[in-house]
């Protein structure tokens, strides 16, 4: 799993980076998520895999014997996942305002609202 | 301040604002006995320490000399102006601006850190701009003080990469620490590089060839603006820099051949310009950057006797083309026009403004016995010991001020002398406020002449050693008797003589071809500003075209190429241990996210994308699981299927996707994301392959229970440990709950208009 997860999180952000690369605002959307996603893994990975050992102090002690997973990245993400929800869902809601008032998804279309003015140049 | 006082003391404005530079100048005056005794004030407060930046200032006999001219003729500049001004809306905001100058062209000439020269400098530069811009519903006027701030603030520039380079060589900003350091600085790599970026500052400032043009132009300020600025002192203060550095890193062929030739070119081309204007403020412009040319040169010659001209130059001119200005000031505000065509025979009308400017006038003239005759006979002796290039110099020297006499006949005799002309407005005297400022300089300039050992000698000999290595001893004498300097200064008054009868004859005569545009240097600034904005506006296009997608990739490829970089450099300390061993779980789980991700790139259907979508998001949520992190998987499990709706909710109405990009496009995409991932890939191998540090893991782990009362450590770090990010947090999303219920509810105000 060592070489799976960093080969998994490289696909997860060559395939956000693509998607938001495209014209369609939705596969844009759906590329800031992946690419939280995958930002997210990359935190958890570089922060030490470990297995069936959870943070978690025993009943009756106050240390935790080693091993145990890092919660200092957990906590991180914790934090990132709920933070870019919030972003998604604003993200959402703005698409669907612009798609009724522009009746367009089209990024590129959506660009002839704030051009630089052809006369001046 | 200022605007608020002019206000309620709107009449006698003047007179209270000239207080402010008299003031100064007496308290400068009072140090003179100090300065004179070869003592030097320093005064230090610390600023930026780390930066080496000090509020340090220094008086010397250099500076003195500079601080007195600016007080002195400040003071009759603002007694001027009060009168001057009174028509003008703004006039408070023209003595805000002023005093802002004056301040910080005080500053600059006495600040003994090189940046804290720069910071006066630019203020100066700055200040400049608002006044010649004064009048800013003109347009000449605007444009006039966007290419003064343009040239002047390039130069500005050249100059703080000049003085951050002196300063990586010396390792200090301080002026008076240089002072032994020129074999260092002159023998080190960089000197060439520096010398050409001071001069550049200081050539912009001082309006040399080719940076003259700006000059004439600023003429567009009100007249005493130009008296101020243009003539007696921000335009000497590239002169100052360069006098001030002259000890410090001058002395080499590089330095003084530069500043010698470019000093007289000048000297000699600016002051043939003045033949063929005919606007009074004009022609002492010309004959101003003649002036500066002359002082460039003979800091260029550098000799004893060429500081002593110098020195004494300075002051002269200082008082006669202050002087005269502010004549062509009163002229203009008396009879309406500048235009020399049209007046004459005002003498009758305006017999002090006529005895002031002819005071004036022979003192530019140098005309015993005024200190401009002392002065003139001095450049010509210093010129004179020159054994290269003298003759050239010489005759350079004398055609150059038989220019200058000319301009001073056009304008302090010729208006007061000949017929009465019809002008404008009906002229007479000017009001006591505008006469006392121009005649005390003027008057100054005769008793300076006539006793010039009084004040001058014991001052030349303190800027002397600021300037020079050694110490001076030089007697300043009105009268040498008759020897070739006399003769040449009587041979340059005849030629200016000539010139001044020719020229009504030569004008008639000769319609003078208009140089090609790319010979001036003014065409040049045009072409480079139009080139300027074009490019910016080719920028912006290329850069600013508003396709989103494009951004992104200037983003992406921007980062990660130095990234990129900065790994490969890093690849040769690491070597990446890889761990091949996988489970069933594991190998599933990473089966499930890739055939998601791939469905999620090539789907057409929006609910198919949303899934696949969903599959991934729980398939990294049981990674979460496998890799003892509960906390994080429960949350990515309730997030994902929050999204889910969402997405169903909002996209379940849109028709399927249609393919938009063409094919190119996609490849071009597919390679950038490919590398990004591949890059990712990579930084994330490395990263695992050396050992983490678990200081923070053991403290968080021994420090839950006992400080935070919890058994579960990652949520004692959220709600404890780092309890403001989590408040950061609950804050964002309320953020964005708030624009989400925001855009959900408000009407779309497109919609009413089909």
């Amino acid at each position: 799993m060592r070489v799976l997860l960093p080969v998994i999180i490289g696909l997860l952000y060559a395939a956000g980076i693509y998607l938001i690369l495209r014209r369609n605002m939705v596969k844009v959307i759906f590329g800031l998520v992946i690419l939280g996603h995958a930002a997210n893994l990359m935190i958890f990975t570089v922060g030490r895999l470990t297995k069936g050992a959870p943070a978690f102090v025993p009943e009756g002690t106050t240390n935790i014997a080693e091993p145990f997973a890092d919660p200092l990245p957990q906590a991180l993400i914790l934090t990132a996942i709920v933070i870019g929800f919030g972003i998604q869902a604003f993200t959402i809601a703005l698409f669907k305002k612009t798609c009724q008032t522009l009746k367009t998804e089209d990024l590129d279309e959506m660009r002839n609202t704030d051009q630089l003015e052809k006369e001046s140049l | 301040m200022a605007p608020v006082l002019y206000k309620r003391y709107r009449e006698n404005f003047g007179w209270i604002a000239v207080t402010f530079p008299l003031y100064m100048f007496f308290s400068f005056l009072s140090r003179y006995p100090r300065i004179a005794a070869g003592e030097s004030v320093r005064e230090s407060l610390p600023w930026v320490p780390s930066l080496g930046i000090n509020l340090s200032f220094l008086l010397d006999g250099l500076s003195l000399s500079f601080a007195l001219i600016i007080t002195l003729v400040g003071a009759a500049v603002f007694l001027f102006a009060g009168a001057y001004m009174k028509g003008y809306r703004d006039a408070g905001r023209f003595y805000l601006y002023i005093g802002v100058f004056m301040t910080s062209m005080l500053g600059l000439v006495l600040s003994d850190n090189m940046l804290l020269l720069f910071v006066f400098w630019e203020l100066t530069s700055f200040s400049s701009y608002l006044l010649i811009g004064f009048n800013h519903h003109k347009e000449s006027s605007r444009k006039s003080a966007l290419q003064a701030l343009l040239v002047t603030g390039g130069g500005g520039l050249a100059l703080l990469a000049g003085i951050l380079l002196l300063g990586s060589v010396t390792g200090t900003y301080e002026i008076s620490s240089f002072y032994d350091m020129n074999r260092l600085i002159t023998s080190h790599a960089l000197y060439p590089a520096i010398v050409v970026l001071l001069l550049l500052g200081a050539f912009t400032k001082s309006a040399q060839f080719p940076f003259h043009f700006w000059l004439p132009n600023a003429m567009e300020a009100p007249t005493p603006v130009s008296a101020y600025l243009h003539s007696a002192t921000m335009v000497k203060a590239g002169v100052y820099l360069i006098a001030r550095l002259n000890h410090e890193i001058g002395g080499t062929p590089l330095w003084q051949d530069t500043v010698l030739i470019t000093g007289a070119v000048t000297m000699l081309f600016t002051a043939t310009l003045a033949f063929r204007q005919t606007d009074l403020k004009k022609l002492l412009a010309y004959s101003t950057l003649s002036v500066l040319g002359t002082l460039v040169m003979l800091l260029g010659i550098g000799s004893e006797l060429a500081i002593k001209a110098f020195f004494i130059y300075l002051i002269a001119h200082s008082l006669y083309k202050g002087t005269l200005f502010l004549v062509a000031g009163t002229l203009d505000h008396e009879t309406g026009t500048r235009d020399i065509g049209k007046l004459g025979g005002l003498r009758k009308a305006m017999p002090i403004t006529a005895t002031t400017a002819a005071l004036a006038s022979f003192s530019m003239m140098g005309v015993i016995p005024l200190i401009g005759f002392i002065g003139k006979e001095t450049v010509y002796k210093a010129i004179l010991e020159l054994d290269r290039w003298g003759l050239v110099l010489i005759a350079a020297a004398v055609l150059a001020n038989a220019f200058i006499v000319m301009v001073t006949l056009l304008v302090g005799v010729r208006p007061f002398f000949g017929k009465l002309r019809q002008t404008p407005k009906q002229a007479h005297e000017a009001p006591l406020k505008m006469l006392i400022g121009p005649a005390l300089l003027a008057t100054l300039g005769l008793l300076l002449g006539l006793f010039p050992d009084f004040f001058i000698s014991n001052m030349l000999e303190q800027s002397a050693r600021s300037i020079l290595s050694e110490e001076l001893s030089l007697k300043i004498v009105l009268w040498h008797g008759v020897n070739l300097v006399l003769i040449l200064s009587f041979l340059t008054l005849l030629l200016g003589a000539l010139l001044y009868a020719l020229r009504p004859i030569v004008l008639q005569q000769f319609r003078f071809p208009t140089l090609p545009a790319f010979l001036k240097p003014s065409a040049w600034y045009e072409t480079a500003l139009k080139g300027m904005l074009s490019f910016a506006k080719l920028q912006t296009r290329i850069l600013q075209n508003g396709y989103l997608r494009n951004y992104t990739i200037v983003i992406v490829i921007a980062a990660l190429i130095p990234a990129s970089f900065a790994l490969y450099r890093a690849a040769e300390e690491l070597s990446i241990v890889p761990d091949y061993s996988i489970t069933f779980y594991e190998a599933a789980l990473g089966f499930i996210i890739i055939v998601a991700t791939g469905l999620l790139i090539t789907s057409t259907s929006r609910l198919k994308s949303i899934v696949s979508l969903g599959v991934m998001g729980f398939s990294i949520g049981i990674i979460f699981v496998l890799y003892s992190a509960p906390d994080v998987a429960l949350t990515t499990f309730a997030i994902e299927t929050l999204n889910v709706i969402l997405f169903v909710l909002v996209l379940q109405k849109l028709p399927k996707f249609l393919k938009r990009s063409r094919s190119s496009n996609r490849i071009r995409d597919a390679v950038i994301a490919s590398s990004v991932g591949v890059f990712m890939t990579l930084v994330v191998l490395f990263a695992t392959s050396f050992e983490l540090s678990t200081e923070l893991k053991n403290y968080f782990a021994a420090a839950s229970l006992p400080e935070g009362k919890g058994l579960n450590v990652v949520n004692v770090i959220l709600v404890d440990f780092r309890a403001l990010d989590t408040l950061g947090e609950i804050t964002v999303l309320a953020i964005a709950a708030i624009g989400v219920l925001a855009m959900l509810k408000t009407a779309t105000g497109r919609r009413a208009q089909p």
